[in-house]
């Protein structure tokens, strides 16, 4: 066990674990942040995606002793009101169908349009492609992206 | 309007009084919070009036509907509200809706499957709302003095128009609830509703886009404990022993103990045997400390023999799971055996020995499809607290009714100290209609003392079995000297069930048709996989009828329009399991949308139709080349699923059977040497990814006045006969074998 001081969503945590938990865990289990989800373990599958200084990283493969004081952004921390423009495309596009998924890919969403403000459908299917979506989303998921775009 | 009576036989479709102050309220302050979003038009009212176990009115006029089945992503937590929604009157707005817990009291069939939510409860929904509105009409009349037949409704208000008199529902909700249910009650035409037909938004939108808890993997309970599995790693082995001493010790780890999770003679169910009864429990304070003592733990295993298990209920009879270490190469030998042998005859029309015998030509030829696991984005898991006198379960359950049953029985409870209640599921695709793992947890829960959450990693969740089936179909077309189709012969098996409907389509279509059917034992476990039997025969079925027409130089489309013709004309025997019409229907939307008859350089095209829980679909998969590369380009969907409640929402559903069935036929697969799979992570069993999905999806509905039927699994099966026939087209290969990619 050691003691690690996290920024998440721009608060302070101090937390105790193992060195070798990942932040996946410790948000789920310890920040009370589920909005984070589990899906495979081995960064195969991105429902765990979070923002490690506004990039998109798979948590469930970031150890809490590897963070430092970087930033974390999750689902929960995007926007203040659930209105970032992928939040809201999402919405306008009635995307979700169970829904587990979609945390992870509107964190991905968000970081591709962090770096590229307006990216091709080519490299919009790259930038997602390590999200899956087991409810095949995935038509309305390039819309919302474009419509974020858009706004 | 139609009057419908409230009752069938003795049973009443609606029940005002609730038991034991169950049903309508949410038993548990974590739930509740999820019923709310922040941006709910009206503030709460300071008291709710329960007209029915349905719905409740606020003394503002704010309505509360309870969605009685689960949800797994097929939307009826908005779509089945808006059935109640219609009939009440009153503005979608003003509606809140509240998942309801497991109460047979009240509610029926709260199962997800089958793709029966929405037909089953079509009427049962809507005559809660007319019966509350007839309610609130008779509270307004005896308030106002006069007749009922005097008062409309319109948007949550009651309307007499003579004296230029308006009341909102919430002014007299409170003596609607205490009226009696009316024996019958007048329903809507559907001319004239202006609800249901109307896209409505999902209602958890909002929370499942900012990450708020809704699903049973973010359930938490002050004092929950975290449990995981080991189950053997090979389908035919049991736990021969096991040494915990070390792992017992590890940070955070509470006990690490082997449990069962039946009591001795207990009888189990279809719904809640797995393939490992025995397993190996681990507990401890959070999910990464039982992860990392998981792996820590010594496990010895040996071979199991035969077991045999004797089933209650639905599917119930003796199941035998044989003793060998199954390996796939082994099952697709065995599998071909079975299909060159006569098999059981299950449906016999003419005279199809004759007919193939006096054949001019005869077109054979075999398919198969393997394993696959369902692999619901949520792996599973499952809330228990579980004491002496009572269980109470929280999760993710296609079946919640089946397994109070058992749980009950486990733990000598009656029904009632057996309490149930859904969240939202992670996907379901048929995996939790099979709630062993509500066992696995309150068994745990009980000899820990301790609140309990249960999670399955994603290997446990790909590697313990519930598969869908691995099938095997031969078929065999006779044609005469003028290219006529004069016999059809269907053999279909597979480990460890048959694929075959024998009275659908063709049946019922060709003179002389033979169905044999036939399986193999095996003891690693299978269940419902989105639109069972028909996910591998609907692909079979319409790759070999796409060869046939080839076979006999006809276009796909015309050979099936014309099988139709007959089967509406002149139908070959009376047990033919769909509507000719219909089915001839959705293709003539297809091909009319598609643009079938024109040519389009540089398009390869394949068509399909299938038929299966009640809606029909046609599909045409357009193959373009880009960059050397075959990409699908557009896929048409014409559907008739009768009535459409929730427009938008329908197609989000159809859109993912579309890409659900292109990406299971094309790339998934579970394989096994010697009892074992040999894929456990998404790193080894490929899903269908951004990149690989249809560039387009159009969808056409068949306009009707019918009964709505589902859409959970009818637009899954058609789309990979599609698929081959236009890969087809597209490489001049015929796909025999899925997965398509490595076949």
């Amino acid at each position: 066990m050691a003691n690690f001081k996290l920024n998440v969503n721009g608060k302070t945590h101090n937390i105790d674990v193992d060195p070798s938990t990942p932040i996946l865990w410790v948000l789920r289990d310890h920040l009370n942040l589920v909005g984070t989800k589990f899906g495979c373990g081995i960064a195969q599958c991105g429902a765990c995606s979070i923002h490690l200084n506004s990039m998109a990283v798979r948590s469930c493969q970031l150890p809490v002793a590897s963070v430092g004081n970087g930033n974390i952004t999750t689902i929960e921390g995007l926007s203040e009101n659930g209105d970032h423009p992928v939040q809201k495309a999402w919405i306008e596009n009635d995307v979700p169908q169970c829904g587990y998924c979609q945390s992870g890919q509107i964190m991905q969403a968000a970081s591709l349009l962090n770096s590229n403000p307006n990216p091709t459908d080519e490299e919009i299917e790259s930038a997602m492609d390590g999200n899956l979506c087991r409810c095949g989303t995935y038509i309305r998921i390039k819309k919302a992206i474009k419509r974020a775009v858009k706004s | 309007m139609t009057k419908q009576k409230t009752y069938m036989g003795r049973r009443s479709f609606i029940k005002t009084s609730v038991l034991s102050g169950g049903g309508m309220m949410v038993a548990f302050s974590w739930l509740a919070s999820c019923n709310l979003t922040t941006d709910q038009i009206k503030t709460l009212p300071k008291e709710w009036f329960k007209i029915n176990g349905f719905l409740k009115i606020g003394e503002n006029g704010l309505v509360t509907i309870m969605s009685p089945n689960p949800e797994i992503g097929q939307n009826i937590k908005t779509s089945m509200p808006m059935l109640v929604a219609e009939e009440l009157d009153v503005d979608w707005k003003d509606v809140i809706v509240e998942q309801a817990p497991l109460n047979t009291d009240i509610f029926q069939r709260q199962i997800a499957g089958g793709s029966n939510s929405i037909s089953s409860s079509w009427m049962p929904l809507r005559m809660a709302g007319a019966t509350a509105r007839f309610m609130l009409i008779v509270a307004a009349a005896k308030k106002w003095g006069i007749s009922a037949d005097e008062i409309t409704t319109k948007s949550g208000e009651l309307y007499h128009k003579a004296s230029d008199r308006k009341i909102g529902y919430g002014d007299v909700a409170s003596s609607a609830a205490q009226l009696k249910v009316p024996k019958e009650v007048s329903l809507k035409d559907i001319s004239g509703f202006t609800i249901i037909g109307t896209s409505r938004k999902n209602v958890d939108g909002k929370k499942i886009v900012t990450g708020q808890p809704l699903f049973g993997i973010d359930y938490k309970e002050e004092g929950m404990l975290i449990a995981m599995l080991i189950h053997p790693p090979a389908f035919g082995m049991k736990l021969k022993s096991f040494d915990a001493s070390s792992t017992k010790k590890m940070p955070g780890i509470v006990d690490v103990f082997e449990f069962n999770n039946y009591k001795e003679n207990q009888s189990k169910g279809s719904f809640d045997l797995s393939a490992h009864t025995t397993q190996i429990a681990v507990v401890g304070n959070s999910t990464w400390e039982v992860i990392q003592a998981k792996k820590a733990v010594k496990v010895e295993w040996e071979e199991s023999g035969e077991v045999t298990h004797e089933i209650r209920g639905w599917g119930g009879g003796k199941r035998i799971f044989p003793s060998k270490l199954e390996s796939t190469q082994d099952h697709l030998k065995q599998m071909e055996e079975m299909s060159l042998k006569k098999q059981k005859v299950v449906r016999k029309d003419g005279d199809p020995k004759r007919a193939f015998k006096n054949a001019d030509r005869i077109l054979e030829r075999t398919y198969t499809c393997p394993f696959l696991a369902h692999n619901t984005m949520e792996p599973m898991n499952f809330f228990a607290d579980v004491t002496e006198n009572f269980a109470r379960l929280v999760g993710p359950i296609q079946t919640p009714e089946f397994m109070e049953a058992a749980i009950a029985d486990r733990f000598n409870l009656s029904k009632e100290n057996v309490d149930i209640m859904m969240t939202r599921m992670g996907g379901g695709f048929g995996r939790r209609l099979y709630g062993h793992f509500m066992l696995e947890t309150a068994v745990i829960s009980k000899k820990v003392k301790s609140p309990i959450k249960l999670i399955y990693t994603r290997e446990d969740d790909m590697t313990s079995g519930t598969y869908r089936p691995s099938y095997h179909v031969r078929y065999r077309a006779a044609v005469d000297k003028n290219n006529n189709v004069t016999a059809f012969h269907v053999r279909a098996g597979g480990v460890p069930e048959s694929p075959l409907y024998a009275n659908r389509f063709p049946a019922g279509a060709i003179e002389n048709y033979l169905a044999e059917s036939w399986t193999i034992k095996s003891n690693i476990t299978t269940g419902a996989f989105r639109a069972p039997r028909s996910n591998f025969i609907a692909s079979a079925e319409q790759s070999f009828l796409d060869e046939l027409s080839e076979f006999i130089d006809k276009d796909p489309m015309d050979f099936r329009l014309e099988l139709f013709e007959k089967a509406i004309n002149n139908p070959i025997g009376k047990q033919n399991d769909y509507d000719a019409s219909r089915y001839a229907g959705v293709l003539k939307l297809v091909k009319e949308k598609s643009g079938w008859d024109t040519d389009k350089p540089g398009v390869s095209r394949g068509l399909a139709a299938y038929f299966c829980h009640k809606s029909y679909v046609a599909n045409v998969v357009d193959i373009v080349n880009k960059d050397g590369k075959q990409v699908i380009d557009k896929v048409y969907c014409a559907v008739d699923c009768g009535i459409v409640v929730n427009p938008d929402s329908a197609k989000n559903l159809i859109e993912g059977g579309t890409v659900d069935g292109i990406g299971h036929s094309m790339y998934s697969q579970i394989t096994f040497k010697d009892g074992t799979p040999e894929q456990d992570n998404f790193n080894g069993y490929r899903l269908i990814r951004h990149s690989e999905s249809p560039k387009n999806i159009e969808i056409y509905f068949v306009e009707n006045s019918i009964d709505p039927t589902g859409l959970g699994e009818p637009p899954f099966p058609p789309v990979m006969g599609a698929l081959a026939n236009a890969l087809y087209k597209a490489s001049g290969k015929r796909h025999y074998n899925q997965p398509f990619s490595v076949s």
